[in-house]
């Protein structure tokens, strides 16, 4: 089994060509990131905006709460049918799987957006206004930097739901590494199907591991507490300790 | 200056919070708002920069109705601390201490020249400047707290329970720098406590305030703790408060020689320096040591440390009253030593002394009473 997977994955006939695993690679992609660029164009105004203000945090939470429960294949089937026919050519397919992936990622993005905000220490952001920051330099110079972590993380959950969730969109014509999902199956390639799941896999798992680096660097040292120097803690009580005499 | 007119603060629910305050803080002054939770102190504080708009009533700023100002504008010319320091996670203490100046469009350059300065004004070691807050302690947090509002150089500093959050030596340590840091700078401040010790040792005037939002009395801490104006007033200034108003009570005394001894000194020497049997050790520069019961020396050994009693205060011989007497209290000899702004020695001064001395100044502000009110009627 194993080695009929590695045969099927290994043989470089299956990566070139049109419908090889490199061009799904890149189609996979495609939908994904289209798909996650439009979640954060939703997701994060609005977090930022509900987080802010604390307006409507009840009923938009609740209904992008909701959304997580809608079953991703079966909106899909029923926006093909029932609304395909009014969409343009193109758009078809493409359309509601777009639509289906986004509704996927939203709550996410949105709820982690609106808690990180929320949770940022009152008295900083009690600090910022009272040294007479206007309310978007709150929001863009404290609340933001602060509720990073949070908003990445939803960010990162999203993008991992997406990149393993578009595989459904092959069973509507489309492309993307799914279509060696529903095409073994339908061939009964049990090799070439389960490759497809692998790839899949590996895809989500690197996108992941490029994610935490990027982590890394945009989220401020303060806060994810990676001092610049290790014995850092040690110069406090030290300091400290002078400081008292 | 800051002054309030008939300032009311009423919520939706019909809650009062503030309830026709009128009020006078001087300029360069340290006004302290005191009084229990629920008696808008905090809320009054906050009305001065708009953090929470008043009902009704103005407060003045020098002769700008601030009502009038743009809420940015007013903010950042007055300086705010705030109970937790409320310090940005993400930024490093110079820019945490920057951030008035940066957002007066001032230059970075200068801005953080300006942020290193007041690091040291405030007695934060200069290698904390690229730092987190997560880095430093609750009291080193609310030392860089006061230097970032200090940085714009505001005239005016609203101060909620800033230091009510630290334990109570660190809390003493910053109240003392904070007393010495306004001898410096001269600010007009609003001091949020409910803490009526603090009040008093920080206040130049203190407004008690009553549950309700009404002003109880404004006075000076020694005033109020004299001639408190009602029961209210009298209870939230608590038990000894007939003792502690000699805090605010100095005079010289004189203080009687003390014959002393050192270490290394045999027993005779200790018994011949000794009164009541009591000998004070002093070192070099005449700074005491302790006392040490003469007869404790053994014939033929010497004074050394662990002979020393050393349960004694220390006064200031230009201090007050109630250091005075509680140097006196507490020695084991009775007699209270007194010492000089270099820490040596001056003399001592027994109780009965000390209380002869409140006395005549009591005596005093009582012929001073009964001028006035002869004056008066």
């Amino acid at each position: 089994m194993i080695n009929g997977i590695i045969e099927w994955l290994s043989d470089g006939e299956h990566w070139s060509g049109p419908d090889g695993i490199t061009a799904r690679l890149l189609e996979h992609l495609q939908y994904s990131f289209s798909a996650l660029a439009v979640v954060l164009l939703i997701g994060i105004p609005i977090g930022l905006y509900i987080g802010h203000t604390g307006k409507g945090s009840v009923a938009i939470a609740g209904s992008a709460n909701a959304l997580r429960a809608l079953p991703t294949f079966g909106l899909l089937l029923y926006l093909v049918i029932g609304y395909g026919d009014k969409l343009p050519t193109d758009w078809i397919y493409l359309g509601p799987s777009l639509f289906v992936l986004v509704v996927l990622g939203v709550p996410a993005v949105l709820s982690n957006t609106y808690a990180g905000v929320q949770n940022v220490d009152p008295a900083a952001r009690d600090a910022a206004k009272g040294m007479g920051m206007t309310g978007m330099q709150v929001l863009l110079r404290v609340e933001l930097p602060n509720a990073l972590p949070l908003i990445l993380s939803g960010v990162r959950s999203a993008m991992l739901q997406i990149i393993a969730t578009a595989t459904v969109v092959a069973y509507v014509t489309l492309g993307g590494l799914g279509r060696f999902i529903i095409d073994g199956l339908s061939q009964q390639d049990y090799f070439q199907m389960a490759g497809g799941a692998i790839l899949v896999a590996v895809l989500a798992v690197a996108l992941d591991l490029a994610f935490a680096v990027i982590q890394r660097y945009v989220v401020s040292r303060g806060i994810t507490g990676r001092y610049a120097a290790p014995a850092a803690n040690a110069d406090v009580v030290a300091a400290e300790s002078k400081a008292s005499v | 200056m800051i002054k309030f007119e008939s300032v009311v603060k009423k919520y939706p629910d019909g809650t009062v919070a503030v309830n026709g305050l009128d009020l006078v803080a001087p300029s360069g002054k340290i006004t302290v708002f005191v009084g229990p939770s629920g008696c808008g102190k905090t809320t009054s504080l906050r009305m001065i920069n708009r953090m929470i708009e008043p009902t009704s009533g103005t407060i003045w700023l020098d002769d700008q109705d601030t009502g009038k100002v743009s809420e940015s504008t007013l903010r950042r010319g007055i300086g705010y601390v705030i109970q937790h320091a409320g310090l940005f996670p993400h930024r490093t203490i110079v820019d945490n201490i920057a951030t008035v100046p940066l957002l007066l469009g001032w230059d970075k350059k200068k801005a953080r020249a300006r942020s290193l300065e007041l690091m040291e004004r405030v007695g934060l070691d200069p290698n904390f400047a690229r730092r987190y807050p997560a880095q430093l302690s609750g009291g080193q947090q609310q030392r860089v707290g006061v230097a970032r509002a200090l940085a714009a150089d505001p005239p005016v500093m609203l101060m909620d329970e800033p230091f009510s959050a630290v334990d109570p030596v660190v809390r003493g340590e910053l109240q003392d720098e904070f007393l010495r840091l306004q001898s410096e700078l001269g600010k007009t401040i609003i001091f949020v406590t409910h803490d009526i010790d603090e009040a008093v040792k920080l206040g130049d005037q203190v407004a008690v305030l009553k549950v309700g939002g009404t002003l109880a009395q404004l006075a000076s801490p020694a005033e109020l703790l004299t001639d408190p104006v009602d029961d209210f007033v009298a209870g939230f200034v608590g038990r000894d408060r007939g003792y502690r108003a000699l805090g605010f009570e100095s005079g010289t005394l004189d203080a009687a020689s003390e014959q002393t001894v050192k270490f290394g000194d045999d027993s005779a020497t200790v018994l011949r320096a000794g009164r009541d049997g009591w000998a004070l050790a002093v070192d070099e520069a005449r700074r005491p040591l302790g006392w040490v019961r003469s007869a404790a020396v053994p014939s033929g050994k010497q004074v050394g440390p662990e002979l020393l009693h050393r349960g004694g205060t220390l006064a200031s011989v230009s201090g007050s009253l109630r250091a005075a007497l509680d140097a006196a209290l507490s020695s084991p000899s009775g007699r209270g030593v007194l010492i000089d702004e270099n820490g040596a020695l001056v003399g001592t001064v027994t109780a009965a002394e000390v209380v002869q001395r409140i006395e005549s100044h009591l005596h005093a502000r009582r012929d001073q009473h009964d001028e006035g009110a002869v004056s008066g009627g």
